[in-house]
């Protein structure tokens, strides 16, 4: 069994998760599954194609050692499987082949507030969440001072957290979690939680504890947080690993590949192209507005978004309209072409036709975007896509004056700034002694 | 931030990892959890509900008053020597009991739905906590029932020793079905539209408003099947004292309540595996 520093403190051998289709959409009603079972016959065929079909490996063969006390960060698209990699980890799921052995406890920062009830005032839920999280009663009221001085939430202590902000809520929970004493620590994108000065804390608190000699799983979109915190890095795509080794190499091949597989797409076929009777999607492509869908984006690149699209019925009278989504999901802007000149509020005949968007420089933040698609006729939605493409934006290191933390807000615009001198101190002082 | 302990137990996460029954250690190390959810539950309970801990008492004192009108007075239905409420009253401690947590535990995997996608503990301290936290009524049921029978002035015996181990044994039937339901709950969530017909079935198909004499004696053992018929001649016998003592249909509720708990433990342990994936 190992015990001391420098052994290994979790070992991933040939882990695979399946899924059966349906089986994570939805439940089964037990009406179906009697009525089903009346009509015999045509269980059996449905259940061979439904193993046939639609089966899903939300993970495969990974294999993976961390050595005891290492910070180790999982970088990879959604839906790539870092989720449930770490759901496996934590035991919450359980994996369908493969094993994992983990030495000593595991403590989650997953989606931080889980678990609190909102009837209960928050010295109740620390203590509630402390247990759900394993900890010992004692564990819990040795650190009760620490958690809520960390949480900053001393003056509400004994108020029901349905009257704390979200906000509140996140910190209080990151601290019950942040203080578990446990061997290895899994955290999953609780970076979004707070603001600034609360990011920092967190930040340092994962610090301490690679540096205290826990094992830290870390997972993120948060490419400079990986980097700041990581050594090294494994990329998850497609439920396997792609890579594993440094973090600069790991999150360089990340960023580079991953997102240009949705930078350009195109369907050159009419009839299985994405659509329906009235509009159908011939290519979408996000690019540099002086260069091609392969190059990088940084926040001070201009940005064009092109949609080619077929108008299938004569004289419709249609608009697109485009929504951009970062890393969190906030909706950063809403765009629609009510200022094009040409086309704006013509009916347009049957046809193909190309629609581009331009988004200035110094706009976006560095991160990732999804953008979603939407044909509207009128005030109606007749098509929409989500996630027709997804673009990073990088980071541009000359832009941050020295400043390495994440750069706070949606959007990161240069705005002109004047300083002006009101009183000259020098002046006024020489005043008073005269 | 102290040092993490020295000593590391290594856990192998593999398919089909759990093989025994109750993972006992693992229980007694989240015996704390098992202690804060029932008192959760508890005063989350008492908080949201207007009537709050009078809710406990006016739910069997209400059945018992309708109970007594129609079956006692109305029907006739013998109460064996009994005063008819307190005979009603005695059964329907156990049976408020018994249908709550039932109904309660059925619904706890669901309504834990957050805790169980994101956190790993025993699962099966959900279902447990909200058949303990159903306790608390019983003993607030209990006054009740000590003023009723003063005022009619019913004796106990000696038999009430054992009501120590009747209500041990009436949570743990009340388990036994809740292990079943909340397990089938994740995966049917139609389960708990039939829930409450189940239970009103369930009711009459028990001796609360009835005295089990009432049923033909060779039908006895079968009438047993039925734990709930175990749980009320029990209480009954404890508490009443001048009834005949349980006989073979209380042995065969207690093997029904031990075949439905293992079977429950294991139903419960299969289906645990896939809580997260379908919650």
């Amino acid at each position: 069994m190992p015990s001391s520093g420098g052994s290994v403190a979790l070992r991933v051998n040939g882990l695979g998760k399946r899924y059966e289709l349906g089986e994570r959409e939805s439940y089964v009603a037990l009406r179906d599954v009697i009525s089903r079972a009346v009509k015999r016959p045509l269980v059996r065929s449905r259940r061979r194609r439904a193993v046939g079909d639609s089966v899903f490996w939300a993970l495969r063969d990974v294999s993976f050692e961390v050595p005891h006390g290492e910070a180790l960060a999982i970088v990879g698209r959604n839906g790539a499987g870092k989720s449930t990699l770490l759901k496996i980890l934590t035991r919450i799921t359980e994996p369908t082949e493969g094993e994992a052995v983990v030495a000593g406890r595991v403590g989650a920062l997953l989606e931080v507030g889980t678990g609190f009830h909102p009837e209960l005032t928050g010295r109740e839920n620390v203590t509630l969440n402390g247990a759900i999280l394993g900890m010992r009663r004692q564990e819990i009221q040795a650190k009760f001072d620490e958690i809520v001085d960390f949480a900053g939430v001393e003056r509400f202590v004994d108020t029901p957290v349905k009257r704390y902000s979200s906000g509140m809520r996140a910190r209080l929970a990151f601290a019950v979690a942040a203080f578990l004493e446990t061997d290895i620590l899994v955290v999953d994108e609780v970076l979004a939680v707070g603001d600034a000065e609360f990011q920092k804390k967190c930040m340092g608190k994962m610090g301490d504890a690679a540096d205290g000699g826990r094992t830290v799983l870390f997972v993120s979109h948060n490419m400079t947080a990986v980097e700041s915190l990581c050594k090294r890095a494994v990329w998850l795509d497609g439920g396997r690993v792609v890579a594993d080794g440094p973090t600069p190499d790991v999150v360089g091949r990340y960023l580079s590949t991953s997102f240009s597989a949705l930078s350009e797409r195109s369907w050159p076929e009419l009839e299985s192209a994405p659509g329906n009777d009235a509009v159908r999607v011939r290519r979408a492509a996000v690019r540099p507005e002086y260069g091609s869908p392969s190059d990088p984006i940084d926040v001070r690149t201009p940005v064009a978004l092109e949609f080619e699209y077929w108008n299938l019925r004569p004289n419709a009278l249609l608009n697109l309209s485009v929504h951009i989504y970062n890393a969190q999901g906030v909706l950063v802007f809403n765009a629609l072409p009510y200022l094009e000149k040409v086309w704006q509020g013509r009916p347009f005949p049957r046809g193909l036709y190309r629609d581009t968007c331009h988004i200035p420089g110094d706009l976006l933040n560095d991160g990732t975007y999804r953008v979603e698609l939407m044909v509207v006729e009128g005030s109606r939605a007749i098509y929409k896509q989500d996630e027709i493409l997804v673009f990073e934006v990088r980071d541009d290191p000359h832009s941050r004056d020295g400043w390495f933390g994440s750069w706070e807000g949606a959007v990161r615009p240069q705005l002109s700034w004047e300083t002006e001198q009101l009183v000259d101190e020098n002046v006024t002082v020489g005043l008073h002694v005269d | 931030m102290s040092s993490p302990p020295l000593v590391r137990p290594l856990t192998v996460i593999r398919p089909r990892g759990a093989r025994t029954l109750v993972g006992w250690a693992e229980l007694w190390a989240y015996r704390d959890l098992v202690y804060f959810l029932t008192w959760r539950d508890i005063k989350v309970r008492y908080k949201q509900t207007a009537l709050g801990a009078a809710w406990a008492v006016l739910q069997p004192v209400l059945t018992m008053v309708v109970f007594s009108i129609f079956f006692g007075r109305l029907a006739g239905v013998p109460s064996e020597g009994v005063p008819y409420p307190v005979f009603a009253y005695t059964a329907l401690v156990p049976w408020t009991f018994f249908a709550n947590a039932v109904t309660q535990a059925s619904n706890s995997l669901v309504a834990q739905e957050a805790m169980l996608t994101k956190v790993y503990f025993p699962r099966l301290i959900v279902p447990l906590a909200a058949v303990l936290a159903g306790l608390v009524d019983v003993s607030i049921a209990f006054v009740v029932l000590v003023g009723l029978m003063l005022a009619y002035g019913t004796v106990p015996t000696v038999a009430i020793l054992a009501l120590p181990l009747l209500v041990v044994f009436a949570a743990i039937t009340a388990l036994a079905v809740g292990l079943w339901l909340s397990a089938l709950n994740v995966r049917y969530r139609d389960v708990r539209y039939t829930l409450p017909f189940i239970v009103q079935l369930w009711l009459f198909a028990s001796p609360v408003a009835y005295p089990s004499s009432l049923v033909p004696e060779a039908w006895r053992p079968l009438y047993g099947v039925n734990p709930m018929v175990g749980v009320v001649d029990g209480f009954r016998w404890a508490l009443l004292g001048g009834t005949e003592s349980p006989g073979s249909a209380f042995l065969v509720s207690v093997a029904a309540v031990v075949a439905l708990l293992v079977g429950g433990l294991a139903y419960f342990r299969r289906m645990e595996r896939s809580f997260a994936d379908a919650v």
